[in-house]
């Protein structure tokens, strides 16, 4: 079943070295075991959300679909198609925003290091530990006394400011490694201050930086669930929202909601396969190890 | 004054940023402080102040004291997990194997996905039901003749959150495995041949030599599934939803904003906050002070 990208890969090569307690075979064998258990969830997704709802009873579970049908897909995708759409138009200009000033941050804090930076860099990293809930009450006071459109603006705002302390530690990681003082002594000797050596030599520079930072906060942003049910609702909220209200209810059409999960994790899922290399640069640098 | 002026332009380029996260991190934190020492319980902004009464009465409350007890429970699991697979994992890839890059796409995609997406079909897998009407994890475990491995999964009263733990070791493993990982490919060939040379056994050599430098590693791993752990709420939401016996504080939280109970929200706020400060203050600071060494 869904183990079969793992084993159409090539016979292991031998290994070089002698006395090997487990030869590549055997690790070989139980990877592919370790795979197929964690695709199962992949596995009861997709078989269910083909199904007929006849056929999603406790007894034929675990079965291949006998009369396969798009119905559960067409039913999620009707529920799911307008959060979708909010969900990407919460994403791409939180991720963009966000990363924007984390660039100019990171910019900073590698390499034009001041008294003190180092502490407000601290302060800083602690924003993206912090249990949300604790700004959770006064910050929707906030949004219903100023009176910021519920639902995606709201969330936009917040996004960019909570996906601040990341995008900064990406960005000061990545000048800290790539961008060499030499230029930057060079671009001050031929005259240019801070701001222009920002824009002239660091920003060209920084594409790659703004592909980890932008995919990583296009995750996050795309699979919050906190903020979201705090400032939002299933009418005006992101995908996470209404996917949470399509399979949370008592009588829950499975196919329906499997469907809707797998729409929900495409646009995610799709990122991961296609850029992984870059995710994964996010994801390294969320422990702090650039 | 002169260094003040040399500065300048940094903090110019830093200030959109300290005034954000001044006023909506640490100010917020600051108001909802402010919050949990009053009797606020609804919308009307009529209140008074009562000291550190409701961190008194939160903390000798039976029903929050489940929710971290259940919070405990859920946690161990959840670490104990995440390391065993996140470190047997990497023990498997470490030394390359074809098809790598392909065991490392599958072990670390469920990073990919929310807990929300991935809460549906888990809710599906730990279906309570058993027998007859068994569905789910339970339904194969009769399949393939080991029903008498068949539970109530999170329903059951007192060890449900090892269950509920579960789909979080499967979400979270991977990403361990990649910090195990990238420990190891930090550790210079070297230093295997070296002792390969001095006569050291396998074991020995993974005893004496890779893993007490993977401490570090280990510790941050621990560091960052455990303050994932002490603020876990879409799983559960997903899940089980807001009931009382997979409650923890998060949970317990929402339910009590549902009524309004603003004073006892902030309260348990404010604590999830010191719990996680207490685990991620330490780390940042040293982490950063070694940076710059």
């Amino acid at each position: 079943m869904s183990t079969a990208t793992a084993t159409t890969t090539t016979t292991p090569t031998a290994a070089p070295a002698q006395g090997r307690r487990w030869g590549p075979l055997v690790r070989f064998v139980i990877l592919v075991g370790i795979a197929s258990f964690v695709l199962i969830p992949a596995y009861v997704l997709i078989v269910t959300s083909l199904k007929p709802a006849i056929e999603t009873t406790a007894s034929q579970a675990w079965a291949l679909p006998r009369a396969p049908t798009l119905d559960g897909w067409r039913q999620a995708w009707e529920t799911l198609r307008e959060p979708m759409l909010r969900s990407v138009a919460l994403a791409v200009p939180a991720a963009l925003l966000s990363s924007t000033l984390g660039c100019l941050n990171g910019f900073v804090l590698s390499k034009w290091k001041f008294p003190g930076a180092d502490f407000l860099f601290t302060l800083l990293l602690f924003g993206m530990f912090i249990p949300y809930q604790a700004v959770m009450i006064p910050l929707t006071q906030i949004v219903r006394n100023v009176g910021l459109p519920s639902g995606i603006p709201t969330l936009i705002f917040v996004h960019t400011v909570f996906g601040l302390p990341i995008t900064t530690l990406i960005f000061r990681n990545y000048f800290a490694t790539t961008l060499p003082d030499e230029m930057l002594e060079a671009a001050q000797v031929d005259g240019a201050g801070q701001w222009t050596s920002f824009l002239r030599v660091a920003l060209p520079l920084s594409i790659p930086g703004f592909v980890v930072a932008i995919i990583w906060q296009f995750t996050s942003v795309w699979n919050d669930f906190l903020f979201a049910i705090f400032l939002s609702n299933a009418r005006n909220g992101p995908v996470t929202i209404a996917l949470q209200a399509l399979a949370g209810g008592q009588l829950t059409n499975y196919s329906a909601s499997m469907a809707g999960a797998l729409i929900a994790s495409l646009p995610t899922l799709l990122v991961y396969v296609f850029l992984g290399k870059y995710f994964i640069g996010g994801l390294m640098s969320g422990s702090l190890k650039g | 004054m002169n260094s003040l002026r040399r500065h300048l332009p940094s903090l110019a380029m830093l200030a959109p940023t300290i005034l954000l996260v001044g006023v909506f991190v640490y100010g917020l934190i600051g108001w909802n402080f402010q919050i949990s020492l009053t009797d606020r319980a609804s919308l009307s902004s009529e209140y008074s102040y009562v000291g550190f009464d409701n961190y008194g009465d939160l903390l000798t409350d039976p029903r929050f004291l489940h929710s971290v007890r259940n919070l405990a429970i859920f946690t161990v699991v959840f670490i104990g997990g995440t390391m065993l697979m996140g470190l047997v994992w990497a023990l498997l890839l470490e030394r390359g194997i074809s098809g790598e890059g392909v065991f490392r796409t599958i072990y670390l995609f469920p990073m990919a996905v929310s807990f929300v997406a991935s809460g549906v079909v888990w809710r599906w897998l730990l279906n309570s039901a058993q027998g007859d009407n068994a569905g789910g994890l339970n339904q194969l475990f009769e399949m393939v003749g080991l029903g008498g491995l068949q539970n109530p999964w999170w329903s059951h009263p007192t060890w449900g959150m090892a269950a509920m733990a579960i789909p979080a070791v499967w979400q979270l493993s991977g990403y361990v495995m990649a910090l195990f990982l990238a420990g190891f490919r930090g550790i210079s060939i070297d230093q295997r041949e070296a002792a390969r040379i001095d006569g050291a056994s396998e074991f020995q050599l993974y005893r004496h030599v890779l893993f007490p430098q993977l401490s570090p590693v280990a510790l941050s791993a621990i560091i960052i599934v455990g303050h994932m752990s002490l603020k876990v709420f879409d799983l559960i939401m997903a899940i089980s939803g807001a009931v009382y016996v997979t409650e923890v504080p998060a949970t317990f939280l929402w339910d009590k904003l549902l009524g309004n109970e603003f004073a006892v929200v902030a309260t348990t706020a404010a604590l999830m906050l010191v719990a996680v400060a207490v685990v991620i203050i330490p780390y940042l600071v040293v982490t950063v002070r070694q940076e710059d060494e």
